[in-house]
């Protein structure tokens, strides 16, 4: 016979049976006791993106084993369905295609970026999968027509920009100078920073753009001093945001004062400064300052019971994201516990769910909002010893 | 005040762009040499330059060594990555096509950054300065004594280096293997240890470049390959080979970036040192030190 | 075609034409025929490439880059100006060409190394211009709201339906590809890769016929990149950057860079291996496809197809087939 033919039915064949097997072993485990409910989760748990991912991964791990040793759901085990996008939005896609039609979840968190969310949102849409979304953009629940089966635990940037602003306007600052990374996350604060400005009274003066791996950020401030503006602010995340702060105590410019994203919510950036980041201005949500929040804070049990948890498991501080995995997950409990999983019911108790407390905040959910958060569930911090503090208003 | 600052500017865009210039100018000598010697371009080059920074942290912050040791030790380090290189997958490589040559310094590369992210993890680390001082003023311009140690180390690199090639016996040696591998080989010539120098050296430089640009920018696992694309735009713009257009190129590069930053814009900077070197590729090939007749004898 | 690779090609279209069903058989392997699709999308860019890196000996670091412009072409004129999708598509493609045409003729002047470090400059300008240009692309943030095809008066929808379009644009390209290389033009090619200056000597048109082939592989590209915006919907930069450019070169080396069987067999098993198999390797992932590149580069130059067909024939003791050019 034909060498060539005959190999190509061997591939064939040893792929047929690769997923055979695959597919044999995957349903095996779910059989035991009652009938488990299950949840899909997508995050970024390994490539650019893992430093949100993997905490996610942590988070939902962790809440999984507790909801389990607590009994359950209503009696049913908790059976947590995890895929890793690999920070790939076209792998994102055929996760959450695997989990709609080979699992056969309910419902699924995730994913962990803007971008793979604004990519798997249509198909949670097509299938009638309610999906809660880790990532920020308010593209993901917007137009609320076309995602009816989509929403989100991470706020808006229009909220973290809005308090910023707040606080701005507190103290008497009219013209900033804002600098951005060109990623998905420096775009959206950009066009949200941009568009928001003229309502709280604030011109920019200074509109720059530089790239996620860049090593100068000289040229980017000396502009914002040459501006001069009363402000700067950097939106980004990774390297160059502490590069930023770097360089704007090495130009000597810290009488100008200097916020950052809540991308920069990590002691890590504090500590990569060395001492740099004194007096460095930024909105956090709660999760970030459970220890500093007054005990009559209704989110502080939450936090404080999420915190020592994650941080006797993992010895690992907690972080804003493992906070949207945590939010996330437990609507999706507290819609399991209610109705049972049923997509279309699940879709429904979400959608009226209100005064859910998380981790970033109070979630007041309704048909127009699927996000469900506002500028008040954000606390505007600063540097201070090395470490955050809650900034004097 | 503010007219001082004003007539700042362009020093402070320039300053930027002599720092970063120097760290191309570095990787565009790590090409050169292996060039030199083999005619190979090594695409691994960038990765060196990312390993002598993280190696540099290992060493000080890990294993607590003083910061001069440390830093020996990170070259070192890096050196002999490069020595493995050449000893274990290039050897074997010899007689491939160009093209295979060129995937397996790919494949290298993917391998040294999958390492390193696996080490360390993805996030940057930083090394203190040289020197404890900082940052001052002058003319209004803000220095970092970082930036004028990258400065210093660029030059004594390009200096030594040309002492070595041109009046050492090493040196000749290694650039008789380019010339004629055969004909150098005849007159006694060890051209495997050549070879295998040329890559430990180039691997070194890299290191150096690594080290030193740390304090100033932090360092983590994917850095590499933009940087040795930097780096190989400097080094095919002052001539494959060639030392000195080497560290004018790179300087080049450098200035073009830094003051397209801020007079242009910021998100094109990138930009500016890649369609710089698609030019020079395209029109001028030979750079703009080298000669045509060398560059058309070369295998590549 | 020789009779086995007849065969074999014959075997290949009863497999994908069952495919969509076999796989709904089971709820286990359902959406396999999702990852096919993008495996069918990727087959189309290394089909191309292959022809470049196997045939014509020279290596592309910017597949990815034609491939967004392929997409971004589609996303741009179906999404801001309502364009039909194949008319889109038919305008990415062609600017997708005149690009490769640009850049091809004074990059194909140079050799090896230069090809490969001026693509891959190019590959990260177009990048850098997909992350720039907001107000086109809608920047890192991505560009939604791509419709999708129609195809006779009808929709595309659902996964079978894709996964035969694809996959018949996939076969099209195939026996076209097929068709060239055992032409003039391919013996030209094959003449090109033993030795460029004997065949320049031979009177070959060396650097015309290796922008040509540059030139189709773009457009190969491009056409899959229509493909995946109109099937994904949405498009973000990073599913166009050099780790994709550099996936593509993995497809068509671990393949085999001599055959076209090799291109498909190559994307195919590496489509799924990322997505499927080797999600265990998770962070190790870029460790084993470096492995794979460099194990492949120096022991099995002549990548898979060809090293398990040259196995095959000792087991089986046959013949060579005289006319195999082509495989």
């Amino acid at each position: 016979m034909k060498a060539k033919s005959r190999w190509v039915a061997g591939v064939v064949g040893m792929a047929m049976a690769l997923s055979w097997a695959a597919g044999v072993f995957a349903p095996a485990r779910a059989q035991a006791g009652t009938e488990p409910y299950k949840v899909g989760a997508v995050f970024a748990i390994t490539g650019t993106a893992s430093f949100l991912g993997e905490p996610e991964k942590k988070t939902a791990e962790m809440i999984a084993e507790e909801i389990n040793a607590q009994g359950g759901i209503n009696g049913h085990p908790l059976q947590l369905i995890i895929y890793d996008d690999e920070s790939d939005a076209t792998k994102s896609t055929l996760a959450v295609k695997k989990l709609i039609k080979t699992d056969q979840v309910p419902v699924i968190i995730g994913p962990t970026q803007s971008d793979a969310s604004l990519a798997v949102a249509p198909i949670a849409e097509e299938a009638q999968v309610p999906l809660i979304s880790c990532a920020a953009s308010y593209k993901i629940v917007e137009p609320v027509s076309e995602r009816r089966w989509v929403f989100k635990v991470a706020g808006s940037d229009k909220h973290v920009v809005g308090k910023m602003y707040d606080y701005m306007k507190a103290k008497g600052i009219t013209k900033i100078g804002i600098m951005t990374a060109s990623t998905g996350f420096g775009a959206s604060g950009r066009e949200e920073l941009l568009r928001l400005a003229p309502e709280y009274g604030i011109t920019v003066l200074a509109d720059e753009r530089y790239g996620p791996k860049d090593t100068d950020l000289t040229a980017q401030l000396t502009k914002m001093r040459e501006a001069k503006v009363e402000a700067i602010v950097n939106w980004s995340v990774g390297p160059t945001q502490v590069l930023a702060v770097k360089a704007w105590r090495d130009l000597k410019m810290d009488n100008i004062p200097l916020y950052q994203s809540h991308g920069f919510g990590s002691r890590k950036n504090i500590e990569l400064a060395g001492g740099a980041a004194e007096g460095v201005l930024l909105p956090l949500a709660r999760v970030n300052v459970g220890p500093l929040l007054p005990d009559t804070q209704p989110q502080k049990k939450v936090i404080m019971a999420y915190t020592q948890a994650y941080e006797k498991k993992y010895n690992e501080p907690v972080s804003s994201f493992g906070g949207h995995a945590w939010d996330s997950l437990h609507l999706a409990v507290a819609a399991l516990k209610a109705v049972g999983p049923d997509p279309a019911k699940i879709r429904d108790f979400l959608e009226n769910t209100k005064g859910f407390v998380g981790q970033h905040g109070i979630f007041n959910f309704s048909p127009q909002d699927h996000n469900g958060l506002s500028k008040d569930d954000l606390e505007m911090v600063v540097v201070k010893n090395g470490d955050w503090a809650l900034a004097p208003w | 005040m503010a007219d001082i600052f004003h007539g700042a500017a362009w020093l402070q865009y320039a300053l930027g762009g002599l720092t970063i210039g120097a760290i191309y100018a570095l990787v565009a000598l790590g090409y050169n040499i292996i060039y030199n010697v083999t005619e190979i371009i090594n695409f691994a080059q960038g990765e060196f330059v990312m390993l002598g920074g993280l190696f540099g942290v290992f060493y000080y912050q890990t294993c607590g060594l003083p910061l001069g040791p440390a830093l020996l030790a990170a070259v070192a380090t890096v050196a002999l990555v490069g020595l493995l290189l050449e000893r274990y997958v290039i050897r074997r490589a010899r007689h491939a096509t160009v093209l295979s040559m060129i995937i397996v310094t790919i494949a290298f590369s993917i391998l040294l950054k999958g390492g390193a992210m696996l080490a360390w993890g993805k996030d940057p680390y930083r090394l203190p300065p040289f020197s404890r001082s900082g940052a001052f003023l002058w003319h209004g311009v803000a220095v970092q004594p970082q930036a004028l140690w990258v400065l210093g180390i660029g030059a004594v690199v390009v200096g030594a280096l040309t002492v070595f090639f041109r009046t050492s016996f090493y040196g000749k040696a290694m650039l008789a293997c380019a010339d004629n591998a055969d004909a150098a080989r005849l007159t006694g010539i060890p051209v495997r240890t050549m070879v295998l120098l040329s890559f430990g050296l180039s691997a070194a430089v890299g290191a150096v470049a690594g080290v030193s640009i740390c304090p100033i920018t932090l360092m983590e696992y994917d850095r590499g390959a933009l940087l040795g694309l930097k780096g190989f735009g400097a080094a095919v713009l002052g001539g494959l080979g060639q030392f000195y257009g080497a560290l004018v190129a790179g300087i080049v590069l450098g200035l073009a970036e830094s003051f397209c930053a801020g007079y242009v814009s910021s998100g094109y900077k990138d930009a500016v040192a890649l369609v710089l070197l698609m030019l020079a590729l395209f029109f001028k090939p030979e750079g703009l030190f080298g000669s045509k007749e060398a560059a058309g004898l070369k295998r590549f | 075609m020789s009779s086995r690779e007849k065969t074999a090609f014959v075997g290949l279209t009863v497999f994908l034409a069952v495919f969509p069903w076999v796989s709904a058989l089971s709820r286990s392997f359902s959406h396999y025929v999702d990852v096919m699709i993008f495996a069918g999308i990727f087959s189309l860019v290394t089909i191309g490439l292959s022809l470049l890196m196997g045939f014509a000996g020279q290596i592309s670091l910017a597949q990815a880059a034609f491939f967004g412009i392929g997409a971004y072409g589609s996303g741009i004129l179906t999404g801001h100006f309502h364009w039909n999708p194949w008319a889109a598509m038919l305008a990415g493609v062609c600017v997708a060409a005149a690009v490769a045409w640009v850049v091809g003729v004074p990059a194909l002047r140079l050799k090896g190394h230069y090809l490969a470090m001026a693509t891959l400059g190019f590959g990260v300008i177009v990048h850098i211009v997909m992350n720039e240009e907001v107000d086109w692309t809608g920047g890192p943030s991505g560009l939604g709201g791509i419709p999708g095809i129609r195809l006779a008066g009808r929709k595309i929808s659902g996964d079978a339906a894709w996964f035969y379009l694809v996959w018949a644009f996939v076969l099209a390209a195939f026996l076209f590809s097929r068709h060239v290389l055992h032409s003039r033009v391919g013996r030209a090619l094959r003449a090109i890769h033993d030795d460029e200056k004997a065949a320049e000597a031979m009177g070959v048109p060396v650097s015309s016929l290796k922008v040509q082939v540059f030139v189709y592989s773009a457009v190969l590209a491009a056409v899959a990149g229509s493909l995946y915006a109109h099937y994904v919907s949405f498009l973000s930069p990073g599913s166009f950057d050099l780790m994709w450019s550099i996936r593509f070169v993995l497809m068509v080396v671990f393949g085999g860079m001599q055959s076209l069987w090799g291109a498909l067999v190559g994307t195919v098993l590496l489509t799924f291996v990322g997505n499927e198999w080797l999600q265990v390797f998770a962070d190790f992932e870029i460790l084993v496809y470096g492995g794979i590149l460099l194990v492949m580069a120096l022991f099995v130059p002549q990548g898979l197809v060809v090293w398990m067909d040259a196995f095959f024939r000792r087991r089986s003791r046959l013949q060579p087939t005289p006319s195999d050019g082509g495989s």
